[in-house]
């Protein structure tokens, strides 16, 4: 079943000629109690897909917001094995909202790739992201996860070629997640039309859905983004919005509600 | 696995097109630096065969950092010792006091080649960002340089060497605020400067192609050896030993010896305060495989895959990986990897000091402890070159703090 849920969403998103909402936080930040409330109460507000970050010490692509809530993650004791566990508990309530781990290969790697993945498999994963593993690093776990029938998903950046684009089209399942600027996530800059062009161009190569992250911020971000792109993917702005919360974090699933709301509506609107 | 003595004379020992040194190495980085590593790899393996730019490079060596270094006889401390013949490979002589400044020069070159105008880099010791402002400043590159917040404060020093050199100097808060948390902090700031910018890797570490390049533009080291050997006595060293952190300067002098198996190879770690405890910086000896920094290699992580906090007396061996040939060696039985602990190496800081008038860097005092023990095994007859990779001006704060000895 788990095999499908991604595209079967990305099919009925496409059917009803809507785009993916898709929120990422990281597991565990800043308790680990919080985090099953919060993933619920996104998709209570709109959420497609969720991508939960498994925290790492050492997470060089992310910027500073989002490695100070994998810091406060693993300060809070959120384990892999703990991640694992929430998305468990997720599923006993939703059966639908697909999920996507996205993370660092080491931890992988400490824990067993192949256990890994039976592990993913037994809680209800739907995708892995792994940020510091391209295509041309395929190891173990990219059997492993194509056996247990998990989607593997891959970035494109402004720079990738189109040579690379093509081996990226081909390796990557469920959607391709496009960094839509240079730089880190929670970076400032973001050019609508820019992104659009590429998209465009990207399409060449690549059948999967298309979404887009990294500085998107806003309702109208999203909105502008999803007119073109598949889905719009949020990270920084509700990564921020929890560390604004640590001192009460019965607030963060109402507070990240707030958040994607707007957003839902207004890429709805667009639509 | 460990290779036969046949295997590791005719082996190649280069990376592969992906930059792979058996399952170590590679190029683990998000998609948003490939380009970029891309475009170094092409310039690098472009320009290492071409004259003009080898013929700077060697003119940079031989007038700017003043090589080739000496090898030299550490004859009293040899015969205190009572076995193998000591010999140091001066790197402690060159321009801005260490190995590093061979690496940077060769890579500002790169950058100068590839029409960018910025640099960065990410320093532990210090040693790494001065000998980077150091180029800088020479080739009127602008220069920044990322640098843990604990070790400003350990090394400060050298921080205002950087100012002075007109570097500026950005201390990193996050993480364990030292050399890692540098290294990830620079990687963010060369994924968003990509197009202005060439980030200048302190150390054999890093995604392809930075473990080769760094090992190249160091092997100058190895190569100088190979040749001194021969006119000072007669042979190639029975024994080479070298600290290893990153592992730049190590592999620098290991790597022209790599298929002349007769020549013994140590690199040693910074066991902390002991490879039983906790707190070292030894991964080669006590860590496992996994990756970090854009690469495959040993390194140092608890039971959940996270990087492990480190302990060194010394900055620049206060690391938690290693670079990927390392990683290699280790497993094809090439090079042997060994820790000295803080303790030994603040004695070998001191008694080289009091027997040879050398004050190493604490980072070198490492590959010192060891040597001494090495060459108490081995004949008069036989001998040890010991990568005198730095020197200790940097650390007499340090060293004196720590004997509770105020120097204010």
């Amino acid at each position: 079943m788990s095999s499908n849920r991604i595209q079967q969403r990305m099919d009925a998103l496409k059917a009803s000629n809507r785009k993916a909402l898709i929120p990422y936080i990281v597991a565990g930040d800043p308790t680990p109690d919080v985090t099953v409330p919060a993933m619920h109460a996104m998709v209570t507000a709109g959420a497609d897909i969720i991508e939960l970050g498994m925290p790492f010490s050492d997470p060089f692509a992310d910027g500073p917001v989002n490695q100070r809530g994998a810091e406060r993650a693993i300060a809070g004791g959120m384990t892999l094995r703990g991640v694992l566990d929430a998305v468990s508990e997720f599923r006993q309530t939703d059966q639908e909202t697909p999920i996507v781990l996205m993370g660092y290969l080491n931890p992988l790697i400490a824990m067993g790739e192949v256990a890994f993945c039976d592990a993913c498999q037994d809680s209800g994963v739907d995708g892995l992201l792994i940020v510091d593993m391209p295509p041309e690093e395929e190891g173990s776990l990219v059997e492993a996860a194509k056996k247990r029938g998990l989607d593997l998903i891959y970035l494109a950046a402004p720079t990738t070629t189109d040579e690379r684009l093509k081996t990226i089209g081909q390796a990557t399942s469920g959607y391709l997640y496009y960094v839509s600027l240079k730089g880190i996530t929670g970076s400032s800059k973001l050019d609508t039309t820019e992104v659009a062009s590429r998209i465009e161009h990207m399409r060449q190569h690549v059948s999967v859905p298309i979404c887009v992250g990294f500085g998107i911020r806003t309702a109208e971000d999203a909105a502008a983004i999803s007119s073109t792109a598949d889905g719009s993917i949020v990270g920084t702005v509700l990564v921020s919005q929890v560390e604004a919360l640590i001192n009460d974090p019965a607030k963060i699933p109402d507070a990240l509600q707030s958040i994607l709301k707007p957003m839902r509506e207004a890429m709805d609107a667009k639509a | 696995m460990a290779l036969t003595e046949q295997e590791l004379r005719t082996l190649d020992y280069e990376p592969d097109a992906g930059g792979h040194f058996g399952d170590y190495g590679g190029r683990y980085v998000s998609e948003t630096l490939m380009a970029a590593l891309s475009e170094l790899d092409q310039n690098y393996q472009k320009l290492k065969n071409d004259p003009d730019f080898q013929r700077e490079f060697d003119a940079d060596l031989a007038s700017f950092v003043g090589r080739p270094s000496p090898l030299y006889h550490a004859e009293r401390w040899s015969k205190a010792i009572g076995g193998a013949q000591i010999y140091f490979k001066r790197e402690d002589l060159n321009h801005t006091g260490a190995h590093k400044v061979n690496n940077t020069i060769g890579q500002a070159l790169l950058a100068k080649y590839s029409g960018k105008p910025r640099v960065i880099a990410e320093t532990g010791a210090g040693q790494h960002g001065v000998a980077s402002a150091t180029v800088a400043a020479r080739l009127g590159l602008e220069c920044v340089v990322y640098m843990g917040a604990d070790d400003v404060e350990r090394q400060s020093p050298n921080v205002y060497r950087m100012k002075l050199l007109g570097a500026k100097v950005v201390p990193v808060e996050s993480g364990s605020r030292t050399l890692k948390d540098a290294l990830n902090e620079a990687m963010r700031d060369w994924v968003t400067n990509v197009d202005d910018t060439f980030y200048i890797i302190g150390t054999v570490a890093g995604p392809a192609p930075y473990p080769q390049l760094v090992r190249d533009f160091n092997a100058v080291v190895g190569r100088e050896v190979k040749w001194q050997s021969k006119e000072l006595f007669g042979q190639y060293p029975d024994a080479l030993v070298a600290c290893v952190g990153g592992g730049s300067n190590a592999i620098g002098l290991f790597y022209p010896f790599l298929k002349d198996t007769e020549v013994a190879i140590y690199g040693v770690e910074a066991a902390g305060r002991g490879l039983s405890t906790n707190e070292h910086a030894a991964p080669l000896c006590s860590g496992r495989p996994g990756v970090l920094h854009g690469a495959k290699t040993y390194l140092m992580d608890n039971s959940d895959g996270q990087i492990a906090h480190t302990h060194s007396v010394s900055a620049g061996l206060d690391y938690p990986g290693v670079g990927p040939e390392h990683a290699y060696l280790k497993d094809i039985g090439r090079a042997n990897y060994v820790g000295a602990t803080d303790d030994e190496a603040l004695a070998a800081f001191h008694e080289v000091s009091q027997v040879e008038g050398i004050i190493p860097a604490l980072e070198t005092s490492h590959a010192l402890a060891y040597t001494k023990k090495l060459a108490a095994t081995m004949r008069p007859d036989q001998t040890v070159v010991c990568n005198m990779s730095g020197r200790g001006d940097k650390d007499i704060f340090t060293v004196a703090k720590m004997e509770g000895i105020s120097l204010t």
